[in-house]
């Protein structure tokens, strides 16, 4: 579990984060969105004890942030942007290093179980300079588990991978959520958040908003239902913008979009009623907004 | 102790695949070992240099038990140019082997990874810096002992050899070597917590090697006389010098500011 109570981040004059307050229960899959320079990785610094907040409090795994630093750092496992790997040294002897410093008391057994796991044993003995961009990457996911820490934090985990290799750390992030640890995703892959995180929170500097992905869409653009018609005019328009569940509606070409509460309770009334107005209706759709668009929109209004 | 042994063997394992480090702790004990025996071996006998004893400054004259001929003394003299080499060594191997160490972890970007680990930065500075120290001081005793047992294969004279066994050089050897070691791994954190480029780390932190040459022209031009006062002059001096650089270096190797300021 993680808490954070007004966790605020100066240097010097400039606030990298500013009164971050969030809850994330166990188990949680949690997206950390924001542009570049938004104070992701900062937060993520403060939250995995790299350094220490100017104000604030937060606790992670009941350890509190600068009182119980090495006993956050012992249960939680962090990816850092870059792998950080040390290229001379094989894939085994690099994660034989960090299984030490972790303390792990199966140092070997724990090695070849991430090593299996990500598809790496076969190449435990070359040297970390020999592996692509996706290997070291996975290396770097089973540094970050060798102590099976109960929260990870990942800093943007598919940065500059192919879909291939996307697509196995999107499967290996699922798999370690299905053994119930937290994960906290800093990302800037609007689609991975969107198929990974239970919750996304968008921040900048401060948190402009937290929820799950579809209440975010819901948020910030209202639920939109398109009818699609044989032959839509302004007419078909006004009388259902009448309707009392229609805050919004306008002509697309032949379609009518609106934006209505709680569309499966008031959605065959309106059907009814464009019918009787003689609409011809092809079929009705939701309109389902990117989280791009969400995310794009919150961050232009901040 | 279990992750400052974990550090160490990384260390090790890791640097010595630089050809650079490589080359500096084999190649340059061996070489500053070899020139004081070498200056022995085509020096001859001790009598060749009855008629040069004029040559040798008086203080460093005086130096020279009774028991020494004239001859004896320029020959101890001679050699003793040379033996501030050996305290190169203790100055050279660390801050090779720490620049490379802490630049290369800089390029590679594997410090936050490692600070994010339970190992607390004491740890850590433990390690790195045992990992430069050891090796130099190896080095520099195993050097010492090879060019003993060189002299005493080449020399049958036994005070001579006592020469090079008195008070000041095991002071030199065996109290500044360490303190040498110490300071210029501290001094070369320092310079690598500010440069991107281990050459260069390597090259700035070669600056402490300075003072040794300075004894070293200054025993040559008979303005210093290395003797056994020195010797424990130099060992407090360099005493009071560890403890700022140690605890500058320290300053520097805080886990936030390595990991906001260590670009």
């Amino acid at each position: 579990m993680i808490t954070t109570q007004n966790l605020t981040k100066k240097f010097g004059e400039i606030t990298a984060v500013e009164n971050l307050t969030l809850e994330i229960p166990e188990g949680q899959v949690f997206g950390f969105l924001g542009p570049n320079g938004a104070g992701k990785t900062t937060t993520v610094r403060m939250l995995t004890s790299l350094i220490s907040p100017t104000a604030g409090s937060a606790s992670v795994n009941g350890f509190q942030v600068g009182e119980q630093d090495i006993d956050i750092r012992r249960s939680v496992g962090l990816l850092t942007e870059t792998p950080g790997l040390y290229d001379n040294l094989s894939a085994e002897r690099n994660l034989e290093i960090y299984a030490n410093l972790y303390e792990v008391e199966d140092v070997k057994g724990q090695v070849e179980k991430y090593l299996r796991f990500l598809g790496l044993w076969d190449r435990r003995f070359d040297v970390a300079a020999t592996f692509s961009k996706g290997m070291k990457q996975k290396l770097a996911i089973a540094r970050a588990l060798l102590h099976e820490p109960r929260t990870i934090f990942l800093d943007e985990p598919s940065a500059g991978l192919d879909p291939e290799a996307s697509r196995l750390v999107r499967e290996f992030i699922l798999e370690i959520k299905r053994q119930g640890r937290t994960i906290f995703i800093c990302t800037h892959n609007l689609d991975e958040a969107d198929r990974l995180c239970d919750r996304i929170g968008v921040f900048k500097t401060r948190l402009l908003v937290v929820d799950a992905p579809s209440n975010l869409r819901r948020q910030v653009f209202g639920r939109k239902i398109v009818f699609h018609l044989q032959h839509a005019d302004q007419k078909l328009v006004d009388k259902l913008a009448e309707h009392p569940s229609v805050s919004e509606a306008r002509l697309v070409e032949n379609k009518i979009m609106a934006t209505i509460n709680d569309p499966e309770a008031h959605n065959p009334e309106l059907i009814r009623l464009l019918v009787r107005e003689g609409a011809e209706i092809q079929f009705v759709g939701e309109l389902r907004r990117s989280l791009e668009d969400v995310y794009l929109q919150l961050v232009k209004q901040s | 102790m279990n992750k400052i042994n974990t550090i160490l063997r990384k260390e090790w394992s890791e640097v010595f695949k630089n050809r650079m480090v490589l080359f500096t702790v084999a190649f340059l004990p061996l070489i500053l070992t070899a020139i004081p025996l070498v200056i022995i071996y085509f020096s001859g006998t001790s009598e060749d240099f009855t008629g040069m004893t004029s040559d040798i400054p008086g203080e460093f004259n005086a130096l020279c038990p009774s028991e020494l001929s004239g001859g004896d003394c320029f020959q101890v003299f001679i050699v003793s140019q040379f033996m501030i080499m050996f305290m190169i060594i203790p100055l050279a191997i660390p801050s090779s082997i720490s620049a490379y160490s802490i630049v290369g972890e800089k390029i590679n970007r594997s410090l936050e990874p490692l600070l994010a680990t339970p190992i607390t930065t004491a740890e850590l500075l433990i390690g790195k810096s045992l990992a430069a120290i050891i090796p130099a001081l190896a080095a520099t005793w195993i050097g010492f002992g090879i060019f003993i047992l060189g002299t005493w294969i080449m020399i049958s004279n036994p005070v001579v050899i006592g020469n090079f066994l008195d008070l000041r050089w095991i002071i030199a050897i065996f109290i500044i070597g360490p303190l040498m070691a110490l300071s210029a791994v501290s001094f070369s954190i320092i310079v690598s917590s500010r440069v991107n480029d281990p050459r260069v780390a390597e090259q700035v932190s070669m600056i402490i090697i300075l003072p040794v040459l300075a004894a070293f022209f200054g025993q040559m031009a008979g303005i210093i006389i290395l003797n056994t006062t020195f010797m424990i002059a130099s060992a407090l001096v360099l005493g009071l010098v560890d403890l700022v650089l140690v605890y500058l270096s320290v300053r520097l190797f805080q886990r936030e500011t390595i990991i906001t300021r260590w670009k």
